[in-house]
Protein backbone atom coordinates (compact mmCIF):
# COMPACT_ATOMS: atom_id res chain seq x y z
CA UNK A 1 0.00 0.00 0.00
CA UNK A 2 2.75 2.35 0.74
CA UNK A 3 3.98 1.89 -2.80
CA UNK A 4 0.80 3.07 -4.57
CA UNK A 5 0.65 6.01 -2.09
CA UNK A 6 3.89 7.12 -2.96
CA UNK A 7 3.62 6.50 -6.39
CA UNK A 8 0.02 8.72 -6.37
CA UNK A 9 1.64 11.42 -4.51
CA UNK A 10 3.92 11.99 -7.36
CA UNK A 11 0.80 12.51 -9.91
CA UNK A 12 -0.96 14.73 -7.52
CA UNK A 13 2.16 16.95 -7.52
CA UNK A 14 2.99 16.85 -10.57
CA UNK A 15 -0.49 18.20 -11.37
CA UNK A 16 -0.21 20.59 -9.04
CA UNK A 17 3.23 21.88 -10.11
CA UNK A 18 1.58 21.97 -14.24
CA UNK A 19 -0.09 25.13 -15.31
CA UNK A 20 -3.35 23.33 -17.04
CA UNK A 21 -5.05 23.03 -14.44
CA UNK A 22 -4.68 26.44 -12.83
CA UNK A 23 -5.65 27.93 -16.88
CA UNK A 24 -9.08 25.40 -15.94
CA UNK A 25 -9.82 27.19 -12.70
CA UNK A 26 -9.10 30.61 -13.63
CA UNK A 27 -11.26 30.14 -16.11
CA UNK A 28 -13.94 28.26 -14.33
CA UNK A 29 -14.09 31.12 -11.45
CA UNK A 30 -14.12 34.12 -14.21
CA UNK A 31 -17.02 32.42 -15.77
CA UNK A 32 -18.84 31.59 -12.43
CA UNK A 33 -18.35 35.06 -11.21
CA UNK A 34 -19.51 36.31 -14.36
CA UNK A 35 -22.53 34.44 -13.99
CA UNK A 36 -23.03 34.58 -10.46
CA UNK A 37 -23.22 38.27 -10.57
CA UNK A 38 -26.29 38.43 -12.53
CA UNK A 39 -29.28 38.67 -11.30
CA UNK A 40 -31.69 40.09 -13.55
CA UNK A 41 -35.07 40.90 -12.21
CA UNK A 42 -34.60 39.19 -9.45
CA UNK A 43 -35.81 36.10 -11.02
CA UNK A 44 -35.13 33.17 -9.50
CA UNK A 45 -35.40 30.72 -12.91
CA UNK A 46 -32.97 32.77 -14.15
CA UNK A 47 -30.49 32.33 -11.57
CA UNK A 48 -30.79 28.65 -11.96
CA UNK A 49 -29.82 28.30 -15.51
CA UNK A 50 -26.87 29.85 -14.62
CA UNK A 51 -26.19 27.49 -12.30
CA UNK A 52 -27.02 25.02 -14.74
CA UNK A 53 -24.61 26.49 -17.27
CA UNK A 54 -21.70 27.04 -14.49
CA UNK A 55 -21.95 23.10 -13.49
CA UNK A 56 -21.82 22.59 -16.72
CA UNK A 57 -18.59 23.57 -17.12
CA UNK A 58 -17.15 21.98 -14.19
CA UNK A 59 -18.57 19.24 -15.07
CA UNK A 60 -16.55 19.78 -18.49
CA UNK A 61 -13.85 20.54 -16.60
CA UNK A 62 -13.71 17.64 -14.59
CA UNK A 63 -13.72 15.09 -17.72
CA UNK A 64 -10.46 17.82 -19.14
CA UNK A 65 -8.92 17.37 -15.97
CA UNK A 66 -9.20 13.40 -15.85
CA UNK A 67 -8.75 12.42 -19.07
CA UNK A 68 -5.33 14.75 -19.60
CA UNK A 69 -3.73 14.18 -16.56
CA UNK A 70 -4.16 10.02 -16.66
CA UNK A 71 -4.20 9.72 -20.62
CA UNK A 72 -0.08 11.12 -20.29
CA UNK A 73 1.12 9.42 -17.40
CA UNK A 74 2.41 6.10 -18.85
CA UNK A 75 3.26 7.65 -22.28
CA UNK A 76 5.37 10.24 -19.92
CA UNK A 77 6.68 7.47 -18.25
CA UNK A 78 7.88 5.67 -21.19
CA UNK A 79 9.02 8.16 -23.08
CA UNK A 80 11.23 10.39 -20.44
CA UNK A 81 12.14 6.60 -19.23
CA UNK A 82 11.14 7.48 -15.63
CA UNK A 83 9.57 3.87 -15.61
CA UNK A 84 12.88 1.82 -15.65
CA UNK A 85 14.55 3.26 -12.72
CA UNK A 86 11.32 3.38 -11.13
CA UNK A 87 10.27 -0.69 -11.87
CA UNK A 88 13.81 -1.16 -10.86
CA UNK A 89 12.82 -1.30 -7.15
CA UNK A 90 10.40 -3.61 -5.93
CA UNK A 91 7.31 -2.73 -8.10
CA UNK A 92 5.08 -4.80 -9.37
CA UNK A 93 3.22 -3.20 -12.51
CA UNK A 94 0.25 -3.89 -10.97
CA UNK A 95 1.53 -1.76 -8.02
CA UNK A 96 2.36 0.89 -10.54
CA UNK A 97 -0.74 1.40 -12.57
CA UNK A 98 -2.87 0.99 -9.29
CA UNK A 99 -0.44 4.05 -8.09
CA UNK A 100 -1.29 5.80 -11.42
CA UNK A 101 -4.92 5.30 -11.10
CA UNK A 102 -5.18 6.85 -7.24
CA UNK A 103 -3.01 9.35 -8.10
CA UNK A 104 -5.11 10.85 -10.62
CA UNK A 105 -8.42 10.05 -9.43
CA UNK A 106 -7.21 12.03 -6.18
CA UNK A 107 -5.58 14.56 -7.86
CA UNK A 108 -8.72 14.86 -9.55
CA UNK A 109 -10.84 14.75 -6.25
CA UNK A 110 -8.86 18.03 -5.28
CA UNK A 111 -9.39 20.32 -8.20
CA UNK A 112 -13.51 18.83 -8.31
CA UNK A 113 -13.31 20.40 -4.09
CA UNK A 114 -11.91 23.00 -5.07
CA UNK A 115 -14.52 23.96 -7.95
CA UNK A 116 -17.37 23.10 -6.08
CA UNK A 117 -16.37 25.01 -2.87
CA UNK A 118 -16.03 27.54 -5.40
CA UNK A 119 -19.11 27.06 -6.91
CA UNK A 120 -21.02 26.47 -3.37
CA UNK A 121 -19.85 29.77 -2.02
CA UNK A 122 -20.58 31.89 -5.24
CA UNK A 123 -24.35 30.26 -5.19
CA UNK A 124 -24.69 30.83 -1.53
CA UNK A 125 -24.00 34.68 -1.50
CA UNK A 126 -26.75 34.38 -4.35
CA UNK A 127 -29.66 31.86 -2.42
CA UNK A 128 -28.37 32.69 1.35
CA UNK A 129 -28.86 28.85 1.51
CA UNK A 130 -26.22 26.23 2.60
CA UNK A 131 -27.46 22.73 1.60
CA UNK A 132 -24.10 21.14 2.30
CA UNK A 133 -25.82 17.05 1.70
CA UNK A 134 -26.86 18.09 -1.45
CA UNK A 135 -23.69 19.43 -2.65
CA UNK A 136 -21.42 16.51 -0.71
CA UNK A 137 -23.79 13.80 -2.58
CA UNK A 138 -23.33 15.77 -6.10
CA UNK A 139 -20.01 15.92 -5.84
CA UNK A 140 -19.40 12.62 -4.31
CA UNK A 141 -21.54 11.33 -7.24
CA UNK A 142 -19.41 13.11 -9.71
CA UNK A 143 -16.10 11.87 -8.22
CA UNK A 144 -17.11 8.42 -8.94
CA UNK A 145 -17.93 9.11 -12.36
CA UNK A 146 -14.47 10.60 -12.73
CA UNK A 147 -12.99 7.33 -10.99
CA UNK A 148 -14.30 5.07 -14.39
CA UNK A 149 -13.39 7.42 -16.62
CA UNK A 150 -9.96 7.54 -15.03
CA UNK A 151 -9.62 3.83 -15.04
CA UNK A 152 -10.83 3.75 -18.68
CA UNK A 153 -8.03 6.29 -19.71
CA UNK A 154 -5.76 4.21 -18.24
CA UNK A 155 -6.47 1.55 -20.16
CA UNK A 156 -6.59 3.38 -22.93
CA UNK A 157 -3.28 4.86 -22.94
CA UNK A 158 -1.43 1.46 -22.96
CA UNK A 159 -3.79 0.44 -25.83
CA UNK A 160 -2.78 3.27 -27.67
CA UNK A 161 0.73 4.61 -28.10
CA UNK A 162 0.00 8.84 -28.38
CA UNK A 163 -1.58 10.50 -25.60
CA UNK A 164 -3.74 12.60 -27.55
CA UNK A 165 -5.51 10.28 -29.46
CA UNK A 166 -6.46 8.31 -26.60
CA UNK A 167 -7.19 11.76 -24.38
CA UNK A 168 -10.04 12.50 -28.01
CA UNK A 169 -11.18 8.67 -27.95
CA UNK A 170 -12.10 8.89 -24.22
CA UNK A 171 -13.75 12.48 -24.26
CA UNK A 172 -15.74 11.47 -27.05
CA UNK A 173 -16.41 7.64 -25.09
CA UNK A 174 -17.58 9.44 -21.97
CA UNK A 175 -19.50 12.50 -23.16
CA UNK A 176 -21.19 10.17 -25.52
CA UNK A 177 -22.06 8.08 -22.92
CA UNK A 178 -23.27 10.54 -20.76
CA UNK A 179 -24.98 12.28 -23.68
CA UNK A 180 -26.43 8.87 -25.33
CA UNK A 181 -26.02 6.06 -22.67
CA UNK A 182 -29.40 6.37 -21.59
CA UNK A 183 -30.92 6.24 -25.01
CA UNK A 184 -29.62 3.30 -26.56
CA UNK A 185 -32.07 0.74 -25.32
CA UNK A 186 -34.91 2.84 -26.54
CA UNK A 187 -32.94 2.92 -30.07
CA UNK A 188 -32.63 -0.93 -29.67
CA UNK A 189 -36.47 -0.84 -29.96
CA UNK A 190 -36.77 0.72 -33.42
CA UNK A 191 -34.13 -2.23 -34.81
CA UNK A 192 -34.28 -5.49 -36.24
CA UNK A 193 -32.48 -8.60 -35.11
CA UNK A 194 -29.63 -9.19 -34.78
CA UNK A 195 -29.04 -5.39 -34.15
CA UNK A 196 -31.57 -5.10 -31.48
CA UNK A 197 -29.73 -7.76 -29.02
CA UNK A 198 -26.12 -6.36 -29.95
CA UNK A 199 -27.23 -2.94 -29.18
CA UNK A 200 -28.95 -4.26 -25.92
CA UNK A 201 -26.12 -5.99 -24.82
CA UNK A 202 -23.96 -2.99 -25.17
CA UNK A 203 -26.69 -0.83 -23.69
CA UNK A 204 -26.35 -3.22 -20.76
CA UNK A 205 -22.25 -3.94 -20.69
CA UNK A 206 -21.83 -0.08 -20.85
CA UNK A 207 -20.79 1.98 -17.55
CA UNK A 208 -23.51 3.94 -17.20
CA UNK A 209 -21.86 7.37 -16.62
CA UNK A 210 -24.95 9.45 -16.79
CA UNK A 211 -26.22 7.77 -13.82
CA UNK A 212 -23.81 9.37 -11.53
CA UNK A 213 -25.10 13.41 -13.10
CA UNK A 214 -26.82 14.15 -9.65
CA UNK A 215 -26.40 18.62 -10.73
CA UNK A 216 -30.49 18.55 -10.13
CA UNK A 217 -29.59 17.99 -5.92
CA UNK A 218 -28.09 22.00 -6.37
CA UNK A 219 -29.72 23.21 -9.41
CA UNK A 220 -33.12 22.54 -8.36
CA UNK A 221 -32.60 21.18 -4.45
CA UNK A 222 -34.33 18.17 -5.12
CA UNK A 223 -34.77 15.59 -2.20
CA UNK A 224 -31.03 13.96 -1.16
CA UNK A 225 -30.67 10.84 -2.77
CA UNK A 226 -31.18 7.87 -0.02
CA UNK A 227 -27.81 6.67 0.90
CA UNK A 228 -28.49 3.14 0.25
CA UNK A 229 -28.59 3.93 -3.30
CA UNK A 230 -25.26 6.18 -2.83
CA UNK A 231 -23.87 3.01 -1.38
CA UNK A 232 -24.87 1.17 -4.70
CA UNK A 233 -23.77 3.66 -6.96
CA UNK A 234 -20.14 3.86 -5.00
CA UNK A 235 -20.14 -0.27 -5.80
CA UNK A 236 -21.10 0.16 -9.19
CA UNK A 237 -18.18 2.58 -9.81
CA UNK A 238 -15.72 0.42 -8.32
CA UNK A 239 -17.03 -2.24 -9.86
CA UNK A 240 -16.65 -0.77 -13.72
CA UNK A 241 -13.21 1.05 -12.47
CA UNK A 242 -11.71 -2.59 -11.44
CA UNK A 243 -12.36 -4.57 -14.39
CA UNK A 244 -10.81 -1.67 -16.35
CA UNK A 245 -7.67 -1.31 -14.20
CA UNK A 246 -7.34 -5.45 -14.55
CA UNK A 247 -8.13 -5.14 -18.29
CA UNK A 248 -5.10 -2.36 -17.95
CA UNK A 249 -3.24 -5.16 -16.20
CA UNK A 250 -3.78 -7.66 -18.29
CA UNK A 251 -2.51 -5.84 -21.23
CA UNK A 252 0.64 -4.21 -19.45
CA UNK A 253 2.17 -6.94 -17.70
CA UNK A 254 3.72 -8.68 -20.56
CA UNK A 255 3.97 -5.42 -22.80
CA UNK A 256 7.84 -4.15 -23.53
CA UNK A 257 9.19 -1.36 -21.38
CA UNK A 258 10.50 0.59 -24.76
CA UNK B 1 33.10 7.82 4.87
CA UNK B 2 30.01 9.48 5.38
CA UNK B 3 27.32 7.27 5.91
CA UNK B 4 29.21 3.62 6.08
CA UNK B 5 27.23 1.53 8.46
CA UNK B 6 24.57 4.15 9.44
CA UNK B 7 21.52 2.55 7.70
CA UNK B 8 21.56 -0.88 9.72
CA UNK B 9 17.89 -1.88 8.16
CA UNK B 10 15.88 -5.33 8.68
CA UNK B 11 14.54 -4.53 5.44
CA UNK B 12 18.40 -5.25 4.26
CA UNK B 13 19.52 -7.73 6.03
CA UNK B 14 22.84 -8.33 5.34
CA UNK B 15 23.78 -10.88 2.66
CA UNK B 16 24.77 -14.60 3.66
CA UNK B 17 25.79 -16.20 0.31
CA UNK B 18 29.15 -15.48 -1.55
CA UNK B 19 27.29 -15.22 -4.67
CA UNK B 20 25.56 -11.94 -4.90
CA UNK B 21 24.37 -12.91 -8.46
CA UNK B 22 24.05 -15.48 -10.84
CA UNK B 23 23.23 -16.52 -14.13
CA UNK B 24 22.75 -19.41 -15.66
CA UNK B 25 22.26 -20.30 -19.23
CA UNK B 26 20.69 -17.22 -20.05
CA UNK B 27 19.29 -16.80 -23.35
CA UNK B 28 17.35 -13.59 -24.56
CA UNK B 29 15.69 -13.35 -28.01
CA UNK B 30 13.58 -10.75 -29.28
CA UNK B 31 11.26 -11.55 -32.18
CA UNK B 32 11.44 -9.33 -34.96
CA UNK B 33 7.95 -7.58 -36.34
CA UNK B 34 9.19 -7.00 -40.07
CA UNK B 35 8.29 -9.96 -42.35
CA UNK B 36 11.03 -12.12 -43.38
CA UNK B 37 13.26 -11.12 -39.99
CA UNK B 38 14.48 -14.09 -38.17
CA UNK B 39 14.59 -13.64 -34.15
CA UNK B 40 17.14 -12.11 -32.51
CA UNK B 41 19.21 -13.34 -30.39
CA UNK B 42 20.58 -10.62 -27.65
CA UNK B 43 22.05 -13.26 -25.29
CA UNK B 44 23.10 -16.59 -25.97
CA UNK B 45 23.70 -19.01 -23.07
CA UNK B 46 25.33 -16.40 -20.70
CA UNK B 47 26.73 -18.17 -17.40
CA UNK B 48 28.27 -15.62 -14.89
CA UNK B 49 28.54 -15.77 -11.20
CA UNK B 50 29.52 -12.29 -9.11
CA UNK B 51 30.77 -12.45 -5.34
CA UNK B 52 30.09 -10.49 -2.76
CA UNK B 53 32.36 -7.09 -2.30
CA UNK B 54 33.55 -7.57 -5.59
CA UNK B 55 33.64 -4.53 -8.56
CA UNK B 56 32.40 -6.43 -11.45
CA UNK B 57 33.12 -5.15 -15.30
CA UNK B 58 30.89 -5.91 -17.65
CA UNK B 59 32.44 -5.00 -21.25
CA UNK B 60 31.34 -5.37 -24.67
CA UNK B 61 31.01 -3.27 -27.62
CA UNK B 62 27.52 -1.58 -28.75
CA UNK B 63 25.02 -4.04 -29.17
CA UNK B 64 26.78 -7.40 -27.75
CA UNK B 65 23.65 -8.09 -24.99
CA UNK B 66 25.09 -6.17 -22.20
CA UNK B 67 21.73 -3.64 -21.59
CA UNK B 68 19.70 -7.10 -22.44
CA UNK B 69 21.24 -8.64 -19.64
CA UNK B 70 21.16 -5.82 -17.32
CA UNK B 71 17.64 -5.78 -18.45
CA UNK B 72 17.03 -9.57 -17.20
CA UNK B 73 18.90 -8.22 -13.73
CA UNK B 74 15.89 -5.52 -13.13
CA UNK B 75 13.24 -7.68 -14.12
CA UNK B 76 12.63 -5.15 -17.10
CA UNK B 77 12.67 -8.25 -19.86
CA UNK B 78 11.88 -11.90 -19.30
CA UNK B 79 14.62 -14.59 -19.87
CA UNK B 80 13.90 -16.59 -23.01
CA UNK B 81 15.40 -19.25 -21.28
CA UNK B 82 17.69 -19.66 -18.14
CA UNK B 83 17.51 -18.72 -14.88
CA UNK B 84 18.98 -15.34 -12.83
CA UNK B 85 19.15 -14.45 -9.18
CA UNK B 86 20.00 -12.03 -7.23
CA UNK B 87 20.92 -13.21 -3.66
CA UNK B 88 19.49 -16.44 -4.60
CA UNK B 89 16.16 -14.79 -5.33
CA UNK B 90 14.79 -14.80 -8.89
CA UNK B 91 14.79 -11.99 -11.09
CA UNK B 92 11.22 -12.32 -12.15
CA UNK B 93 10.53 -11.87 -8.26
CA UNK B 94 10.17 -8.32 -7.23
CA UNK B 95 11.58 -8.79 -4.25
CA UNK B 96 14.63 -9.82 -6.14
CA UNK B 97 15.45 -6.07 -6.60
CA UNK B 98 14.57 -4.74 -2.39
CA UNK B 99 18.81 -4.78 -1.79
CA UNK B 100 19.63 -3.85 -4.97
CA UNK B 101 20.41 -0.03 -6.66
CA UNK B 102 20.06 0.83 -10.65
CA UNK B 103 21.93 3.77 -11.99
CA UNK B 104 20.78 4.39 -15.94
CA UNK B 105 22.80 5.52 -18.47
CA UNK B 106 21.25 8.45 -18.48
CA UNK B 107 19.04 10.83 -16.20
CA UNK B 108 15.64 9.38 -16.04
CA UNK B 109 13.84 10.76 -13.07
CA UNK B 110 10.89 13.27 -12.24
CA UNK B 111 11.93 16.50 -13.14
CA UNK B 112 9.58 18.42 -11.25
CA UNK B 113 10.27 16.64 -8.37
CA UNK B 114 13.40 18.02 -5.94
CA UNK B 115 16.28 16.10 -5.28
CA UNK B 116 14.89 15.52 -1.57
CA UNK B 117 11.31 14.76 -2.86
CA UNK B 118 12.60 12.41 -5.44
CA UNK B 119 14.54 10.41 -2.60
CA UNK B 120 11.74 10.68 -0.06
CA UNK B 121 9.50 8.76 -2.86
CA UNK B 122 11.93 6.07 -3.95
CA UNK B 123 12.31 5.72 0.23
CA UNK B 124 8.51 5.46 -0.03
CA UNK B 125 9.16 2.77 -2.31
CA UNK B 126 11.49 0.56 -0.08
CA UNK B 127 9.54 1.42 2.80
CA UNK B 128 11.87 3.25 4.67
CA UNK B 129 10.40 4.73 7.93
CA UNK B 130 10.30 8.37 7.99
CA UNK B 131 13.17 8.93 10.68
CA UNK B 132 15.50 7.33 8.54
CA UNK B 133 14.66 8.36 5.07
CA UNK B 134 15.18 11.69 6.87
CA UNK B 135 18.98 10.47 7.46
CA UNK B 136 19.30 8.76 4.72
CA UNK B 137 18.69 11.63 2.45
CA UNK B 138 21.44 13.77 4.18
CA UNK B 139 23.97 11.04 3.75
CA UNK B 140 23.44 9.94 0.22
CA UNK B 141 23.11 13.88 -0.75
CA UNK B 142 25.80 14.77 1.15
CA UNK B 143 27.67 11.58 -0.03
CA UNK B 144 27.34 12.98 -3.89
CA UNK B 145 27.85 16.74 -2.82
CA UNK B 146 24.60 17.94 -3.64
CA UNK B 147 23.21 18.86 -0.27
CA UNK B 148 23.13 22.29 -1.40
CA UNK B 149 21.03 21.66 -4.00
CA UNK B 150 18.47 19.81 -2.47
CA UNK B 151 15.72 22.38 -2.02
CA UNK B 152 15.69 22.96 -6.12
CA UNK B 153 14.22 21.20 -8.85
CA UNK B 154 15.89 18.38 -11.03
CA UNK B 155 15.03 19.92 -14.42
CA UNK B 156 17.38 23.01 -13.17
CA UNK B 157 20.57 20.68 -12.44
CA UNK B 158 23.50 20.20 -15.06
CA UNK B 159 23.82 16.64 -16.29
CA UNK B 160 26.85 16.01 -13.61
CA UNK B 161 24.45 17.16 -11.17
CA UNK B 162 21.58 15.03 -12.81
CA UNK B 163 23.87 11.93 -12.74
CA UNK B 164 25.07 12.67 -9.04
CA UNK B 165 21.22 12.60 -8.05
CA UNK B 166 20.77 9.15 -10.04
CA UNK B 167 23.62 7.77 -7.72
CA UNK B 168 21.95 8.91 -4.84
CA UNK B 169 18.74 7.44 -5.48
CA UNK B 170 20.64 4.15 -6.52
CA UNK B 171 21.95 4.50 -2.90
CA UNK B 172 18.73 5.50 -1.07
CA UNK B 173 18.08 2.04 0.04
CA UNK B 174 21.49 0.90 1.30
CA UNK B 175 22.01 -1.83 -1.24
CA UNK B 176 24.23 -4.70 -0.92
CA UNK B 177 24.30 -4.55 -5.30
CA UNK B 178 24.93 -1.27 -7.47
CA UNK B 179 23.91 -1.86 -11.00
CA UNK B 180 25.65 0.91 -12.59
CA UNK B 181 24.90 1.25 -16.64
CA UNK B 182 27.33 3.40 -17.81
CA UNK B 183 27.58 5.72 -14.84
CA UNK B 184 29.95 8.14 -16.47
CA UNK B 185 28.64 8.63 -19.78
CA UNK B 186 28.42 11.74 -20.63
CA UNK B 187 30.48 13.47 -17.63
CA UNK B 188 33.24 15.50 -17.64
CA UNK B 189 36.50 14.58 -16.24
CA UNK B 190 35.61 16.27 -12.87
CA UNK B 191 32.50 14.37 -13.03
CA UNK B 192 33.96 10.82 -13.96
CA UNK B 193 36.22 11.39 -11.04
CA UNK B 194 33.90 11.71 -8.37
CA UNK B 195 31.80 9.16 -9.80
CA UNK B 196 34.95 6.53 -9.81
CA UNK B 197 35.54 7.73 -5.95
CA UNK B 198 32.16 6.98 -5.25
CA UNK B 199 32.83 3.29 -6.82
CA UNK B 200 35.30 2.61 -4.70
CA UNK B 201 34.33 3.77 -1.94
CA UNK B 202 31.55 1.78 -2.19
CA UNK B 203 33.36 -1.28 -2.58
CA UNK B 204 35.60 -0.13 0.79
CA UNK B 205 32.12 -0.78 2.28
CA UNK B 206 31.61 -4.25 0.71
CA UNK B 207 29.36 -3.73 -1.75
CA UNK B 208 28.94 -5.21 -4.93
CA UNK B 209 29.31 -2.99 -7.74
CA UNK B 210 27.83 -4.23 -11.32
CA UNK B 211 28.74 -1.97 -13.87
CA UNK B 212 29.14 -1.25 -17.93
CA UNK B 213 31.24 0.80 -19.20
CA UNK B 214 33.40 1.67 -22.60
CA UNK B 215 36.26 3.12 -20.31
CA UNK B 216 38.25 0.81 -20.43
CA UNK B 217 40.98 2.89 -18.08
CA UNK B 218 38.49 3.57 -16.01
CA UNK B 219 37.27 -0.09 -16.09
CA UNK B 220 41.34 -1.27 -15.17
CA UNK B 221 41.58 1.10 -12.14
CA UNK B 222 38.56 0.42 -10.02
CA UNK B 223 37.43 -3.27 -11.34
CA UNK B 224 38.31 -6.57 -9.67
CA UNK B 225 37.09 -8.93 -12.36
CA UNK B 226 35.41 -8.39 -15.80
CA UNK B 227 33.73 -10.07 -18.49
CA UNK B 228 33.72 -9.05 -22.29
CA UNK B 229 30.72 -9.89 -23.97
CA UNK B 230 30.56 -10.16 -28.05
CA UNK B 231 27.35 -10.42 -30.04
CA UNK B 232 25.29 -12.10 -26.96
CA UNK B 233 28.58 -14.49 -26.34
CA UNK B 234 30.75 -14.33 -23.35
CA UNK B 235 34.53 -13.83 -24.72
CA UNK B 236 36.12 -14.13 -21.17
CA UNK B 237 35.84 -13.73 -17.84
CA UNK B 238 38.44 -13.39 -15.08
CA UNK B 239 40.23 -11.11 -12.59
CA UNK B 240 41.43 -8.11 -14.09
CA UNK B 241 45.21 -8.53 -13.29
CA UNK B 242 45.32 -12.46 -14.50
CA UNK B 243 43.96 -11.26 -17.63
CA UNK B 244 47.16 -8.38 -17.90
CA UNK B 245 49.18 -10.99 -17.00
CA UNK B 246 47.88 -13.44 -19.16
CA UNK B 247 47.72 -11.43 -22.49
CA UNK B 248 51.24 -9.12 -21.50
CA UNK B 249 48.74 -6.28 -22.40
CA UNK B 250 46.53 -3.50 -21.32
CA UNK B 251 42.71 -4.10 -21.04
CA UNK B 252 42.01 -2.31 -24.20
CA UNK B 253 44.31 -4.35 -26.96
CA UNK B 254 42.52 -7.43 -24.88
CA UNK B 255 39.16 -6.23 -25.34
CA UNK B 256 39.86 -5.37 -28.97
CA UNK B 257 41.54 -8.79 -29.47
CA UNK B 258 38.56 -10.66 -28.23
CA UNK B 259 35.76 -8.74 -30.09
CA UNK B 260 38.31 -9.52 -33.37
CA UNK B 261 38.89 -6.03 -33.82
CA UNK B 262 41.92 -5.44 -36.55
CA UNK B 263 42.59 -2.22 -37.54
CA UNK B 264 42.30 -0.63 -41.40
CA UNK B 265 45.97 -0.73 -42.54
Amino acid sequence: MNTIWALAKVVVLEMVRRKDFYVLFILTVLLTATAGSVNLFNDRSIVRYLKEICLLLIWACGLVIAITCTARQIPAERESRTIFPLLAKPVTRGQFLLGKFFGCWLATGLALLLFYIFFGLVSASRDHEWPVLNYLQAAWLHWLMLGIVVAFTLLGSIVFAAPSSNGTICFVSAAGILVLGRHLNKVALSLAEPLQSLLYAFYFALPHLELFDARGLIIHGSELIRWDMIALATLYAAAYAAFFLFAAWLVFRRRPLN
Amino acid sequence: MIWAGAFPSPLCPKPTVETTLSIENLRVEYRSRDLGETTKIAVHDLNLKVGLGEVFGFLGPNGAGKTSTMNVLLGFVPPTSGTARIFGVDVREPIARQRIGYLPEQTYYYKFLTAEELLRFYAGIFQIPSKETEQRIDGVLKLVELDHARKRQIKTYSKGMQQRVGLAQALINNPDLLILDEPTSGLDPIGRMKVREIIQRLKGEGKTVFFSSHELGEVETVCDRVAILHQGELKTEGSVNDLLKEHSSNLEQIFLKLIGYSPQP
